[in-house]
């Protein structure tokens, strides 16, 4: 498939390997920050065929993984409501909260339903005049351009039974708070392609300067990983910690203007809890004042949430590459992603998740190559 | 044949399979239940198998393999709750048919007599109906069987979707067929008959109202056809199993798990169409979970690899056939894949449903 193969070659992978191994002097711990990023190495094998010095850990980048869990208990509340419409993505469905998910309330009779633009909730909030249709708005800078112009179209249409229950998160601050962690080890980052696609990479200049770090914005696809690993290195080799971006054929330093326009227009900046990391400052965006009749946490009274986190999961230090999926005693046993502990487990996002699904659970296979 | 790599000794079988929680965690049935993944064969295995064990239905093949008079015949049945029940490429109606027609074709049997029920929501157009039956004529001729027998029931509006369909068949096993997963031996080539993922990304598109540049239909249709071609090029094939719910990952997990062998799959080696793949990519799922309903795996011993292989791309259904793995010794019960770039990876059965991503 053109534009997808050329970016999947056996060929052109071992030649950018052989120059990683060249360059390479003494081990280095590199985070790619994304969800995705982390999918498509274990998916591809991509940490197994860099030289040993290289240890990729993963980062907090799952919006599902960091959605906090009063959030989640506040969704399963709202959900469970019969004069509402639950729409949410995919894969928030089987996030446990405190005491179920949104699979098992959909079981016992809860109308939620799947969409993949916010866009389509209007529509299902017009089929539906007698119901309250909510969208559980999540996801870093890149769902907010498309979460915030739901909002913008339901106030420009005068849709009235439509909310969303924002949970916004930001990277940039994550990424500081990575970096000011006492355990932190992450020395280079492979920073977030598809964010910096919507927001640019202006915001990472400081923080590469501040605290000393390469950081290298990458694709997705298996070439884009391992060419961003080399681009990292050689920084990190040559002593350099530089705002460098392996994926220009999508993201530019300035980001995408109008969409950024449309998210400042209906979301401001603000303090956010994340799961398994506890509450950051200014890393999340609200609901601006001028929209709150579409703020499904003030149109619902869902305040009093008695939360209760699985008391063997370790998916924040996951989130913050300080530990890996298989160093938890739970890992395989107790949490699988039929019965996950934690979001980490369920997302395809989610560091545990992707572990679990592509067998990293046992100890290395080697798989058998027949001539 | 060489292998490169030996293996530890580890039974892979047994810590895949084993299911660290028994099925009572659940207090109620989920759609996950209903995926074809880990959670449906848990489903079958602790809830129902145990209950009418016996010879006939432990070998959990796609259909029973039964001997009466020194007849040897398969017996198969299946239920049809696809939504939207008309789609690009078919409707349920075909898609009935086909199922039944298709699982006993994987016994290696000739299909011969069809049964069939409706369960149907009141206020269902009749319409609608006219043009599924119709259309199980239709197929039904194509895949030279008869309904001999069925039923109809309504249900109030509300109770049902639309319209729902079992059917059951019977076939005859030719004298010297004889398919089954004990069968199975390291160094079997693996073959599939085409492009993988296509009536599930079809469905999806009408459900999601995803509009692509070309239409993506579906790849329902009856198998029997190409599995005696199949069998006239060779009585020798080892295993045949159609790849329907739950993709080729499943079939192949199943077969690995009751083979107790490995299997070795290359990620380039399996046809996918370029706007399946597309699709696959924009929805964030793996097409290697995607539901078919006329795809098969073969499993053959390399000495008629290439005499099936020919056979099968002289059938209008298998021109796309190409081999795409090999069955191992190591990894015992699990299927390992080498990735487009050359890394490897395990292929294990989803727990629940494929859901999209979010970015």
């Amino acid at each position: 498939m053109k534009y997808l193969d050329e970016y999947r070659d056996e060929e052109l992978a071992q030649k950018l390997i052989k120059e990683i191994a060249r360059i390479v002097t003494k081990p280095w711990v590199i985070m790619e920050v994304c969800g995705g990023q982390t999918h498509s190495i274990v998916k591809y094998g991509l940490d197994r065929m860099l030289p040993p010095e290289i240890e990729l850990v993963h980062g907090p980048g799952c919006p599902v993984c960091v959605t906090s869990l009063e959030m989640i208990d506040k969704a399963h509340a709202i959900a469970s409501r019969e004069d509402v419409i639950f729409c949410s993505f995919g894969d928030m469905l089987r996030v446990p909260g405190s005491h179920s998910d949104l699979l098992v309330l959909k079981s016992r009779g809860a109308d939620i339903r799947v969409v993949y633009s916010p866009i389509d909730c209007l529509k299902i909030a017009k089929a539906n005049p007698g119901k309250k249709v909510v969208f559980f708005a999540i996801g870093f800078e890149t769902t907010a351009p498309a979460n915030a112009m739901s909002v913008w179209l339901a106030k420009q249409q005068g849709i009235t039974n439509f909310s969303v229950l924002v949970s916004h998160v930001l990277v940039p601050p994550a990424m500081a708070a990575i970096l000011q962690s006492p355990q932190n080890r992450v020395q280079a980052f492979l920073g977030p392609g598809h964010v910096c696609t919507v927001m640019g990479y202006n915001e990472y200049f400081p923080l590469a300067s501040t605290f000393k770090v390469p950081i290298v914005i990458t694709g997705f696809e298996p070439m884009d990983l391992l060419h961003g690993v080399l681009m990292t290195v050689k920084q990190l080799e040559e002593g350099r910690a530089e705002v460098e971006n392996q994926y220009s054929r999508v993201v530019n330093e300035a980001g995408n203007r109008t969409a950024m326009d449309l998210v400042y227009k209906v979301f401001e900046v603000s303090d956010r809890k994340w799961r398994g990391i506890g509450s950051i400052p200014q890393s999340g965006y609200k609901l601006k004042s001028e929209f709150k009749d579409y703020d499904a946490e003030l149109i619902f009274n869902v305040d009093k949430i008695d939360t209760q986190e699985s008391s063997v999961c370790i998916s924040g230090l996951v989130l913050q590459g300080v530990k890996k999926p298989q160093q938890c005693s739970a890992f395989g046993k107790q949490c699988t992603p039929e019965h996950p502990l934690g979001a980490t487990m369920v997302s395809g996002e989610g560091a545990c998740a992707a572990y679990y699904t592509y067998g990293r659970f046992l100890e290395k296979i080697e798989m058998a190559v027949p001539e | 044949m060489e292998i490169k790599e030996i293996n530890s000794s580890i039974d892979y079988a047994t810590l895949l399979g084993s299911c660290p929680l028994p099925i009572t965690n659940y207090k109620e049935v989920t759609l996950a239940h209903g995926s074809g993944g880990k959670l449906t064969h848990r489903l079958i295995e602790q809830m129902i198998l145990p209950q009418f064990k016996n010879e006939f239905l432990s070998p959990l093949h796609d259909g029973a393999l039964l001997n009466i008079n020194n007849t040897k015949l398969a017996f198969s049945t299946d239920s049809y709750v696809v939504n939207p029940i008309f789609f690009p490429g078919g409707n349920i109606g075909e898609l009935a048919v086909n199922g039944t027609v298709n699982d006993l074709s994987m016994c290696g049997a000739k299909p011969m007599y069809l049964s069939a029920g409706f369960i149907i929501e009141e206020g269902f157009a009749m319409e609608d109906f006219w043009r599924v039956i119709l259309s199980m004529q239709n197929a039904a001729k194509k895949a030279c069987v008869l309904f001999v027998t069925g039923d109809t029931k309504v249900v109030d509006r509300g109770k049902g979707d639309q319209i729902y369909i079992n059917t059951s068949g019977i076939g005859i096993i030719p004298d010297d067929v004889n398919i089954k997963t004990a069968n199975v031996k390291a160094g079997d080539k693996i073959i599939i008959n085409g492009t993988i993922a296509d009536h599930g990304i079809a469905i999806m598109s009408v459900r999601e109202n995803l509009e692509f540049e070309t239409e993506i239909r579906s790849d329902t249709a009856a198998l029997n056809g190409l599995v005696e071609t199949i069998l006239n090029a060779s009585k020798d094939v080892h295993m045949l199993r159609d790849a329907t719910r739950g993709g080729v990952t499943s079939v192949m997990t199943e077969i690995a798990e009751s083979a107790k062998l490995g299997v070795y799959l290359e990620e380039t080696k399996i046809p996918i169409r370029e706007e399946v793949k597309g699709a696959c990519e924009i929805l964030g799922l793996d097409p290697l979970y995607v539901a078919n309903e006329g795809k098969m795996i073969v499993i053959v011993p390399p000495g008629i690899c290439d005499t099936v292989l020919q056979a099968m791309q002289s059938h209008p259904l298998g021109k796309n056939a190409a081999v795409i793995g090999e069955v191992v010794n190591q990894h015992a019960g699990m299927v390992m894949m080498k990735t487009a770039i050359g890394g490897s990876r395990v292929v294990d059965m989803l727990s629940g449903e494929q859901l999209p991503r979010i970015c």
